[in-house]
């Protein structure tokens, strides 16, 4: 039975995304436990491989913790990541506030900003082809997309998705803003448009292969986790 | 030799290991993970009747690899690509002697490529140029996230890896394969990241680059440098079985491999024995893109060659039989 603590729990959990994956740690099954008592949470959290990238593994340990601080009644949390080759100084630096450099010393020379801005621009980029796929069947032509502006987006989960990954990355929300711009927020001229809705092709089937093979994995390692993985948000039907 | 419906395919099989993970062979908990790690993979990715137990898993010997291989699995020739991880396993993953010593005995159907690392400086130099001798190496494997000993991986444009492909260059180690993994040194980077492939592929261009998995999971980043160097190569190891349990993503792995590097710079693996090829090769040859997705065009039996064979052939300088052979135009059209 699910208690109004699980909820919202759970809740502020989904707003923490896997990087590379673009999805929420909730959807794919990464989390495992949480529990709540006297102001102090425990999360736990599991990955597909032991041997899963430690600076998306960091990324998210301290997004939920982050996450979860951040909750009116909170005083104390734990997030454990675990069966993970690092796990004991991912736990160790996201509970004392080390950042990444301070949990890897030696190994690492920066924070993790730079990484996390790539992999939200490459989601943006998978969002925005999404976005264009539908204007296309909606009977937009390719070169005419840079004449597209958010309004003309239909109210669909590919035009949410892709205002999201806009804030991400700090681009333009409001309604006559082009659809079609770089990562710097320009305007992509109509004559350099098929090239690059072309790569923004690539860069989707990149990550939604990922997402799928992560997702399968999890449940080989874990043979209970398909009950916990909800449909990927951006392409529902392919998820199973 | 794999025949179907007339055709009759030469079959290079560009990415195979002869590994020991038992444990008695295990320096560690990582050892254990590692051969768990690729047991899941060949879980998650094999149609139920080619699984394997999880102790022939471990170690298969000789025998059983020419088995799967030769008598089972169509292929005419198959090269070694091992991965030492010698902070993993005592005597290392792949089983240079063993290997070697089965390359000997069927010198027409194996090639023994071999590893190095350039975090061993100048004695792993050294070591480079005798091994070069000994195996008579055409090609190396490398494997950038590789442990070594406080060190959790490299990067091609290190100072050190250059002196290493200058040296592969003189003794005429013209094949370089590189197979990307979870860590790098710094570890705040991208570790799958293809960029410093791109360097030097720029700065060596008399030397083939493998990439292993075709970039996965950087598809893109791969693609890109792919399509502007053109001795840049995308291996299919990892990508194969996806034709069994995701053939819709199989297509478009394969349709935007197309797309961005042509037919003519695709190799087929079935990084056995991570999977083994009968059946990938039967499942490749009779696999068409959707007719759904009409963004892609459709495969061709000379596409089908190229990438079963023919493409990994040329790169080994491997005899093919002229009736397995594509019209002279066909082959390296692309190059």
């Amino acid at each position: 039975m699910t208690t109004a603590v699980e909820s919202v729990l759970t809740a502020a959990l989904s707003t923490v995304r896997d990087p590379e994956l673009d999805e929420s740690i909730v959807d794919l099954g990464f989390v495992t436990a949480t529990s709540f008592a006297a102001g102090r949470v425990e999360v736990r959290l599991r990955l597909p491989t032991y041997f899963c990238a430690p600076n998306f593994a960091y990324l998210m340990v301290a997004d939920a913790y982050d996450a979860v601080f951040a909750l009116e009644g909170v005083d104390e949390v734990s997030v454990v990541l675990e069966d993970h080759f690092a796990a004991a100084e991912i736990n160790a630096g996201v509970a004392s506030g080390s950042g990444f450099v301070g949990s890897f010393p030696g190994e690492a020379g920066a924070e993790l900003n730079d990484l996390r801005v790539t992999f939200q621009r490459k989601a943006h980029t998978a969002c925005l082809e999404r976005a264009c796929g539908r204007l296309l069947k909606d009977g937009w032509t390719i070169e005419g997309l840079s004449d597209a502006r958010l309004s003309d987006l239909p109210d669909t989960p590919e035009r949410t998705s892709l205002l999201n990954r806009r804030a991400d990355i700090g681009l333009p929300l409001d309604d006559d803003a082009p659809v079609f711009v770089g990562d710097d927020g320009r305007p992509v001229a109509a004559e350099d448009i098929p090239m690059r809705l072309r790569f923004a092709r690539t860069v989707r089937v990149s990550v939604d292969g990922n997402a799928h093979f992560c997702r399968g994995l999890l449940t080989t390692r874990y043979p209970h986790a398909a009950a916990d993985q909800r449909p990927r948000e951006h392409e529902p039907e392919a998820s199973r | 030799m794999y025949s179907k419906d007339g055709e009759n395919y030469f079959i290079v099989d560009a990415h195979i290991a002869l590994w020991d993970a038992r444990a008695e062979n295990c320096r560690n908990i990582h050892g254990k993970q590692f051969i768990d790690c690729f047991y899941d993979y060949h879980r998650n990715l094999s149609p139920e009747s080619e699984l394997w137990p999880y102790d022939d898993y471990t170690y298969y010997g000789g025998e059983r690899l020419m088995k799967d291989l030769f008598e089972d699995g169509y292929v005419d020739h198959a090269i070694f690509q091992p991965a030492h991880l010698g902070d993993f396993y005592h005597t290392g993953f792949g089983q240079t002697e063993e290997a070697w010593a089965l390359t000997q005995r069927h010198p027409d159907k194996l090639t023994y490529n071999h590893n190095f690392d350039p975090r061993n400086e100048q004695a792993g130099l050294d070591r480079l140029r005798a091994d070069a001798e000994r195996f008579g190496l055409k090609g190396v494997k490398l494997y950038t996230a590789e442990w070594h000993g406080s060190s959790r991986g490299y990067k091609l444009t290190d100072p050190w890896t250059y002196r290493y492909l200058e040296a592969c260059q003189e003794l005429g180690i013209t094949n370089v394969h590189i197979h990307k993994g979870p860590t790098i040194r710094p570890l705040d980077r991208d570790s799958f990241d293809v960029a410093d492939v791109d360097a030097v592929a720029t700065d060596f261009t008399d030397l083939n680059f493998v990439v292993e998995h075709v970039g996965l999971p950087r598809l893109e980043d791969f693609c890109w440098i792919a399509t502007q160097e053109p001795n840049v190569h995308g291996g299919l190891a990892v990508a194969m079985p996806f034709i069994h349990t995701r053939p819709k993503y199989f297509a478009q792995i394969l349709g935007e491999l197309l797309y961005w590097i042509g037919e003519d710079r695709i190799q087929f693996s079935s990084d056995y024995a991570l999977w083994t090829p009968k059946w990938l090769i039967e499942k490749f040859v009779d696999f068409q893109i959707p007719e759904d997705m009409t963004e892609y065009a459709p495969l061709t039996t000379s596409v089908k060659k190229k990438i079963l064979g023919l493409n990994a052939a040329r790169m080994y300088d491997l005899k093919v039989p002229a009736e397995l052979a594509l019209p002279e135009t066909a082959v390296g059209a692309g190059r």
